[in-house]
């Protein structure tokens, strides 16, 4: 063993940042951070457009500028950062093992761990489109990062295939920086992007966006020399007949983000096969004693402002826990209703004694609809919205007296009106 | 450009001749069109070291196959490639799958091939408990093996550059002539070669070189085979090779795990007009889903990292064609390679080798270098390990590929082993970065860095394959004038 | 006419109503900047822009955005002008650009130090 710690924190993006940050203003000295990049920000780095922040900071922000602020605080806490250091393995017993040139193989033994490591892309063959094996098919982050981080154009004439929000932001990006985008194809019929960025991105530069459409084939023997699109019926399978054959050189996918937890997984923390993130509770504590997940490692965000708030209660947990203050108490579980996916926190502390956001996302489009929470048959929270879409992460609050009442497992769900 | 020898393809069978001619005193050159070795057949197959129980006795097929097998764990413990010798099943589901099964047990004992028996539902069952369980019987062959391809050609490759055998990437041959000065003149399309002795390895375009060169007209039908292959995980449903009964296309439909601990389904079998056409279709990959669940009823393609597809080099009279060619002096060809061909490889080697340096009376060299001695990967090393490679090389200590934990010394390395990677495909097949379940989606850009420092090249030249598969198209100061670099 | 804020990532579905080109009524949002946003998009719309520049000197090239928004039919001629910056290192995060963009009073300003 190496060295020792109370709080260790893996991954220096938003949500690893503000875990720290709270730790170690909740009194924790004894801090580490473990950044595999050369730099901390995370993704944001990359997300050069403006968009964040509006809620911590009542300004709107871009990426860089978001992740500084965090940057900066934690420099004036004298928080430790080791970047170009990749996290090997954690143990269930919270022994860290990583390396770097700098410091080489270090095993750190930790009283809590907080897990942020982010989220990836899923690549092309998650999707087994058919066709060639060509250059220049691209998730939509590995394009942002070439363009923004490395200042290379991927193409010059684009498809993107998916309707996420990096891949809306892309056909913005490419076009500005000079490239033709010819079109947006989505699977589902509806976009899983926000509806601002269909607005800014894809309308104000005449990007159609091909709803219930999906890419059939790829071809180009070296680089990509082009795709065919078609129709899908309900069923998502392609209709013959409708195909579109679009002329380009660059396809980029922004097919869906999945929670990065191979490492979480090796320590034995239990994954939700919904959100493919830890199972958790709301003060962020895994199955696993000590350890706690917060960020798009638990359950994938669409506001970077979200992953603060959940990071800063990730942190403050976790050092309460290396303080031997985290109790252990008696939960209540939060399931899935009708409309209902993947609730986050899927358990809570009895006596919590404070608010719990249940965050989640919609399985379809509901207009003028009310998401409702019961415990039994008792309705303990209610919000109604204009929509519910399966792009924006919804979220319900539980108000403290409503918390200290539950008496039972907990429903999440959809009311038409 | 004068050699003594040329061989053309630098596949796997290629590579095992050229590694058995780098041992005698001879000028050998590989060219192949390619922008590296093993871009063929050789990198897109099912990576099984065939127990040999499927060749009809008698042909060079059978033999070749038993005798490649049984080089296997030997040579590739010398050259450092990974091996491992799980088994294999075949599967019957009926009285009739039953007579082919047994038809095959006496082709395996007639072949020599070891252990080789039926086994009946139950204890087939107990060995492969996530198989059909619909299933009547099976054949079981203890000594099936799992390697990976195009590793074991890299490898070859590297031993026969470290004896003195040049390769020539990137250029296809156009023209194969014998002259009057009795020395076969190639012409590709970035020069003119001359050699005493040539050697047709070319899978796929052996054909075409072959009736070129003059032998008796042959035909080689390109038979394509699509597939799946799925992410590792830590528990695969299978140990084994299952395959189903076979066909007269081929071994049929396999489920099985590689030597890295991926899954593998597949392949398809279509013949093709299109030599060079490796895409996948969504027939082709439907067809491999199909045919997969009658061997796991579970089929799970949530796990899917990627589908590709490669093209074997069917014979139109089935058997592999090697040795002299007829009516060509100081021509040699090893055409129709299909499958067991990887298993055959190096046996093929020894065979066409042996019998150039004896024909052209070839003298042994008095030293032959080691064979290349990769380091240990980074994600197989213990953590004291670990940690003395990166004291010694603080470049270990940077991971650039996070799924499959290859780090930057490595990538280094396999840039600059004797057949070194010159593309992103390069540097992914000799190291896995890339090779896991982002597939490159984070390591690519810094590969592609690694590759244009390395290769002294701007970072607009590195491509994904060789020829014009550009990664980047220009920088933003170009795209933003409008400009083309 | 129904639009869709972007002002933040809720994007409220707006509903406008306009008599000779003059907002009568914004309905749908939730918050102030809503109605500020339906009026500006229905009579002037405006937008941030965001972009990359190459520094000399450095190997990353340079984030910049407007400090605020400028007219929505400037911004073609924004990027024309940015393609024209020459610029090198360092730059401090903040430190303006391009002053005045085409005219429309708006300054560009770095994102991040390089």
């Amino acid at each position: 063993m190496n060295r020792q710690v109370d709080v260790l924190v893996i991954g220096a993006g938003p949500a690893g940042l503000a875990a720290v940050i709270a730790a170690k203003e909740d009194g924790i000295d004894n801090l580490l951070v473990l950044e595999r990049e050369h730099e901390s920000g995370g993704i944001l780095r990359q997300c050069i457009h403006n968009g964040f922040g509006l809620h911590r900071f009542g300004e709107e922000l871009t990426g860089p500028e978001y992740a500084q602020r965090d940057i900066d605080r934690a420099a004036e806490l004298g928080i430790e950062i080791q970047t170009d250091t990749t996290v090997l393995s954690v143990s269930h017993a919270r022994e860290v093992t990583c390396v770097s040139a700098k410091h080489g193989l270090q095993i750190i033994q930790a009283k809590a761990i907080v897990l942020a490591m982010g989220c990836r892309e899923r690549p092309r063959g998650a999707l087994g489109t058919p066709g060639t094996r060509c250059a220049g098919i691209y998730s939509a982050g590995t394009a942002q990062k070439f363009v923004n981080l490395e200042g290379y154009m991927p193409g010059k004439r684009v498809v993107i295939l998916g309707s996420g929000d990096i891949g809306l932001i892309m056909a913005r990006r490419m076009t500005l920086q000079g490239a033709k985008v010819l079109a947006c194809v989505e699977l589902m019929p509806y976009s899983s992007g926000l509806n601002r960025n269909i607005v800014q991105c894809l309308n104000d530069y005449n990007i159609p966006l091909y709803l219930s459409h999906t890419v059939v084939d790829i071809k180009g023997r070296e680089r990509l020399t082009g795709v065919t699109v078609a129709r899908v019926d309900e069923h998502r399978q392609p209709i013959p007949g409708s195909e579109i054959e679009f002329d380009c050189d660059t396809l980029l996918l922004s097919v869906g983000l999945l929670p990065e937890n191979e490492l979480s997984e090796g320590a034995g923390v239990k994954l939700s096969p919904v959100t493919m993130g830890a199972e958790v509770n709301d003060a962020l504590a895994t199955s696993v004693p000590g350890i706690f997940a917060c960020g798009n490692v638990l359950h994938v965000h669409d506001l970077v402002d979200h992953v603060s708030n959940e990071s800063f209660r990730a942190g403050r947990a976790a050092a309460a826990f290396a303080r031997g203050e985290l109790d252990d108490m008696e939960e209540i579980a939060v399931r899935d209703g009708e409309g209902v996916r993947g609730v986050v926190p899927q358990r809570i502390r009895k006596g919590a004694a404070q608010g719990v956001d249940l965050m989640f996302r919609p399985t379809s489009v509901y207009k003028n609809a009310a998401c409702v929470v019961t415990c039994g048959e008792r309705e303990v929270a209610r919000k109604r919205a204009l929509i519910f879409t399966p792009g924006e992460m919804a979220v319900v609050s539980l108000k403290p007296d409503a918390v200290a009442g539950l008496d039972g497992p907990v429903t999440v769900r959809i009311e038409r009106s | 450009m004068h050699s003594d020898i040329i061989i053309v393809g630098a596949g796997v069978t290629g590579c095992a001749v050229a590694r058995v001619l780098s041992r005698y005193e001879a000028d050998v050159t590989v060219i192949d069109r390619g922008a590296d070795v093993a871009d063929g057949a050789s990198k897109a197959n099912s990576g099984i070291v065939h127990a040999g129980f499927d060749a009809h006795p008698g042909t060079l097929k059978a033999k070749l196959n038993v005798q490649g097998a049984q080089m296997y764990p030997d040579l590739c413990e010398e050259l450092g490639v990974p091996y491992s010798q799980p088994g294999a099943l075949v599967i019957g589901f009926n009285e009739e799958d039953r007579a082919t099964l047994e038809r095959l047990v006496d082709q395996a004992e007639e072949n020599g091939v070891p252990g080789v028996r039926i086994l009946e539902r139950e204890e087939a069952l107990a060995l492969e408990p996530q198989m059909n369980p619909q299933v009547l019987c099976a054949l079981y062959a203890p000594t099936s093996g799992l390697t990976s391809p195009y590793e074991m050609t890299f490898a070859l490759a590297d031993h026969a550059a470290l004896n003195g055998v040049k390769f020539r990437l990137s250029e296809e041959v156009e023209g194969v002539v014998r002259g009057a000065d009795g020395l076969w003149h190639i012409t590709t399309d970035k020069d003119e070669h001359t050699c005493r002795v040539f050697v047709n390895c070319a899978g796929v375009g052996s054909a075409s070189l072959h009736n070129m060169m003059g032998g008796q007209p042959l035909r080689i039908i390109d038979r394509r085979g699509q597939y799946y292959l799925l992410d590792r995980i830590s528990k695969l449903p299978f140990e084994m090779t299952i395959f189903q009964c076979p066909t007269k296309m081929g071994k049929g439909v396999l489920v099985s795990p590689t030597v890295h601990g991926n899954l593998l389904l597949g392949p398809s079998a279509e013949d093709i007009p299109d030599e060079l056409d490796t895409s996948t279709t969504a027939e082709g990959l439907a067809f491999v889903l199909e045919k997969s669940r009658l061997t796991w009823p579970n089929v799970a393609v949530r796990g899917t990292i990627t589908n590709f597809s490669g093209i074997r080099a069917h014979e139109e009279k089935g058997d592999f064609i090697i040795g002299s060619v007829e009516g060509c002096e100081g021509a040699y060809e090893a055409v129709g390679i299909e499958s067991p061909g990887l298993t055959a490889a190096p046996a093929i080697g020894e065979m066409l080798g042996g019998m150039i340096a004896s024909e052209q009376n070839l003298r042994k060299k008095a030293e032959i270098e080691p064979p290349y001695q990769r380091k240990k990967p980074f994600h197989e090393m213990t953590n004291d390990e670990r940690a003395q490679a990166v004291a010694e090389n603080p470049l270990y200590g940077n991971v650039v590929c996070r799924c499959e934990v290859v780090t930057e010394a490595e990538i280094r390395e396999a840039i600059h082993r004797p057949v070194g990677a010159t593309t992103i495909d390069g540097v992914k097949r000799r190291t896995r970065a890339g090779m896991g379940r982002c597939q490159g989606g984070f390591c690519s850009p810094r590969v592609a860095q690694i590759l244009s420092q390395e290769l002294g090249i701007s970072m607009l030249e590195v491509t994904k394959s060789g020829g014009e598969s550009r990664l980047l198209t220009g920088t933003i100061h170009d795209a933003m004038k409008g400009e083309t670099p | 006419m129904e639009i869709t804020c972007i002002n933040c990532p809720v994007g409220c579905r707006l509903t406008v109503e306009l008599e000779n080109g003059e907002v009568k009524s914004v309905t749908g949002n939730t918050c102030r900047r809503g109605e500020t946003y339906a009026k500006q998009e229905c009579t002037d719309p405006q937008r941030m822009v965001t972009a990359v520049i190459p520094v000399e000197g450095a190997s990353m090239p340079l984030s910049v955005k407007t400090r605020t928004p400028i007219p929505k039919a400037k911004i073609e001629a924004c990027m024309a002008a940015l393609a024209d910056v020459k610029i090198s290192a360092p730059v401090k995060a903040g430190s303006v650009v391009l002053a005045d963009v085409c005219g429309t009073g708006v300054d560009v300003i770095a994102t991040k130090s390089v």
